[in-house]
C-alpha cells in the first residue's frame, strides 16, 4: 500500500500524481480555516528539509462542502487528516466526518511540530475520537518523544485501528550568511533521508509493542527504503519529501519495491512486513523459503 | 500533466558574475516567459526553481547565482551531465499589452532575455550591485543599466506597461510607481507543483502559492 504523507501532495493541482496512489492522504483539516506560517517555510539542509507550513487549510466546513466532493471524483480511496487542540476538537472533527462517505480512514495528526502541541495526551485524544466515529482512525505520532512504543500502545488501546510513523521532527537552519533562522516562524520539520533512520526504529518498536497496522513513512525515496519499512513492520508506506523532488517518484518506487520483491522471491508485499524481527537469528539474506 | 526529463547539459558558461546553464531540451516544452523548471541539482535532496531565461531552438538556458548549496551544485554540472527537469510550471507574463518596459534586479534578470525576444526587444531597465553584476545586461536587448545605490525605480520612465523581475524590495518599489505591473516572484520552493505549500508570498495581504498562482502576479 503506497500513500502520501500528509501535506505532501495537493489532489487537486496534481490529480495526476494521486491517481499512482493506493490512497490519498489530505492536508491537515482543522476546525477552523488556519493560514498558516508567515514565510519563508522551506529550506533545504544537507540530508532533508525543513518546513513550517503550519497547518494552512480551509477549516472543516469549507473541506466538507467544496474540497471533498472534488477529491472523491478522482477515485482514488481518500484519507481524512486532522487537527485540533484538544480532545474535544479532535472528537468533533470524526464526528463531522463520521457520516461522510467519501473517506476510508481518519488520521489524527496527534503530532504536528510547527503548532502547539494539543492538550490532552495521544490516548484522550484517540479516546475521544473513537467514540465519535467507526470509522478506521490511524494516529499519527512523532519519533520525538521519551517512549514511543507505550504512546502507540495507549493510541491502541485507546481505540486506534493503526499507526502512521512518524511525523517530522523539530529542527533548525541558519542561513549560512547571517546566522539568522531561515524559516519565518524559525524552526521547522525535518524530514527526508536523515529521518529514515528514525522512522525505521519507530516503526520496528511499535511493530513489536502493538501488533497494529503501521503505515510507515520518513525518508523514503526508492523501493529499497520502502522495502525496509516492510521489513521493520509497516504494511504501507507514504512519500513525502520525495514527492516534492520527483512527483514520479510513487510509480518509481513501486516498480522499485515490485523488483525488489520478484528478486528475493517474495510473492507480495504483506509477506515482507516484519521479516526484521525474525531474521535477526539466521542472518541468512531474507528470500522466501 | 507534469512532465519530467532526463536533459543533457550543452554548455556551462560565465556571465558576468552568473553562470548560463544550457541543456538540451528533449521532448519538454519550453513554455512561456516567466514559466520555471525545477532542475535537480547534483547531491541535493530537494531540485531547484529557475526560470526560462531563453529557449534557443533544441535549447533551454537558465541563468543562475550560485548563492546556496543548490544553486552551487547546479553550477558544477558539466558538458553532457544529465539534469533531471520539471517543467514548464507557473503562470507566465502576460504578453498581451501595448508598451512593455521590462524591469530588473540582479538575478532577477533571469526570465528577461526570454521575454524581450516574446515582446520584440522592448525597452528594459537593469539595476545590478556592481559593475561586474551587471555584464549579465548583455543578455536583455535595449537596456539602460544601473548600478547600486541608483536603484530602477529612478530609471523607470512614465507611462509604459511593466513587467519585473527583481528582490522583494524592488518588486515593493516599482509595484508602488507602477500599479498594475506585472511582477514575477520568487520563494524558496520545495515541489514546484503547488504540492508543498512552502513557496507562499503575501501579496496584498494574501498568501500566494507562487508554483500555481505565480510566480508572476499582477500589482494592485
Amino acid at each position: 500500500m503506497l500513500l502520501n504523507a500528509s501535506g505532501c501532495l495537493d489532489a487537486l493541482t496534481a490529480p495526476d500524481v494521486v491517481r499512482t496512489l493506493d490512497a490519498f492522504v489530505t492536508k491537515t483539516v482543522t476546525p477552523e480555516p488556519r493560514a498558516g506560517s508567515q514565510p519563508v517555510r522551506i529550506a533545504e539542509t544537507d540530508h532533508g528539509m525543513l518546513n513550517s507550513i503550519g497547518l494552512q487549510n480551509p477549516g472543516i466546513d469549507r473541506f466538507l462542502d467544496s474540497v471533498l466532493p472534488r477529491l472523491a471524483e478522482l477515485g482514488v480511496p481518500i484519507w481524512t487528516s486532522v487537527g485540533g487542540v484538544s480532545p474535544e476538537e479532535y472528537a468533533y472533527m470524526c464526528k463531522r466526518l463520521d457520516g461522510r462517505h467519501e473517506i476510508v480512514a481518519i488520521e489524527l495528526n496527534l503530532s504536528c511540530p510547527n503548532v502547539a502541541s494539543p492538550e490532552g495526551d495521544a490516548a484522550e485524544i484517540v479516546t475521544a475520537a473513537r467514540a465519535a466515529t467507526d470509522r478506521p482512525l490511524y494516529a499519527k505520532l512523532s519519533a520525538a518523544v521519551p517512549d514511543l512504543p507505550a504512546v502507540a500502545r495507549a493510541a491502541g488501546d485507546a481505540g486506534a485501528d493503526g499507526l502512521s510513523l512518524v511525523n517530522t521532527i523539530r529542527g533548525l537552519a541558519l542561513d549560512e550568511r547571517t546566522l539568522t533562522p531561515r524559516l519565518g516562524p524559525e524552526v521547522g520539520g525535518y524530514s527526508g533521508p536523515a529521518l529514515k533512520p528514525v522512522a525505521l526504529a519507530a516503526v520496528f518498536a511499535c511493530y513489536r509493542e502493538t501488533g497494529l497496522p503501521i503505515v510507515g513513512m520518513g525518508g523514503i525515496a526508492t523501493g529499497s527504503d520502502a522495502l525496509e519499512f516492510l521489513a521493520a513492520g509497516a504494511v504501507g508506506v507514504a512519500l513525502g519529501t520525495a514527492l516534492f523532488a520527483d512527483p514520479e517518484a510513487p510509480r518509481r518506487v513501486r516498480r522499485e519495491l515490485d523488483e525488489q520483491l520478484r528478486e528475493r522471491g517474495i510473492a507480495s508485499p504483506s509477506q515482507a512486513t516484519g521479516v526484521a524481527h525474525v531474521a535477526r537469528t539466521s542472518r541468512a539474506p531474507v528470500v522466501a523459503a | 500533466m507534469l512532465r519530467r526529463e532526463a536533459l543533457r547539459v550543452v554548455a556551462v558558461e560565465q556571465v558576468g558574475t552568473y553562470t548560463l546553464l544550457r541543456v538540451a531540451r528533449g521532448s519538454l516544452d519550453p513554455g512561456t516567459p516567466g514559466q520555471f523548471f525545477m532542475l535537480a541539482a547534483p547531491e541535493r535532496v530537494l531540485p531547484r526553481p529557475m526560470s526560462v531565461c531563453a529557449a534557443p531552438p533544441g535549447e533551454l538556458w537558465f541563468l543562475i547565482d550560485a548563492i546556496g548549496p543548490g544553486t552551487r551544485a547546479l553550477c558544477t554540472l558539466q558538458q553532457g551531465d544529465p539534469v533531471q527537469a520539471l517543467g514548464p510550471l507557473g503562470n507566465g507574463f502576460r504578453l498581451d499589452i501595448e508598451r512593455p518596459l521590462l524591469v530588473g534586479g540582479g538575478i532577477g534578470i533571469a526570465p528577461l532575455p526570454y521575454l524581450s525576444e516574446a515582446l520584440g526587444q522592448p525597452r528594459a531597465v537593469l539595476g545590478f550591485r556592481s559593475g561586474r553584476h551587471a555584464e549579465a545586461a548583455e543578455l536583455v536587448p535595449n537596456a539602460e543599466v544601473v548600478v547600486d545605490p541608483t536603484l530602477v525605480t529612478e530609471a523607470m520612465p512614465d507611462g509604459y506597461d511593466v513587467l519585473a523581475c527583481g528582490p522583494k524590495p524592488m518588486l515593493d518599489a516599482v509595484a508602488a510607481v507602477a500599479p498594475g505591473a506585472q511582477l514575477a516572484w520568487e520563494a524558496p520552493m520545495a515541489c514546484g507543483y503547488g504540492a508543498c505549500y512552502g513557496c507562499v508570498v503575501e501579496v496584498d495581504g494574501e498568501l500566494k502559492r507562487l508554483c500555481v498562482e505565480g510566480p508572476v502576479l499582477c500589482a494592485a
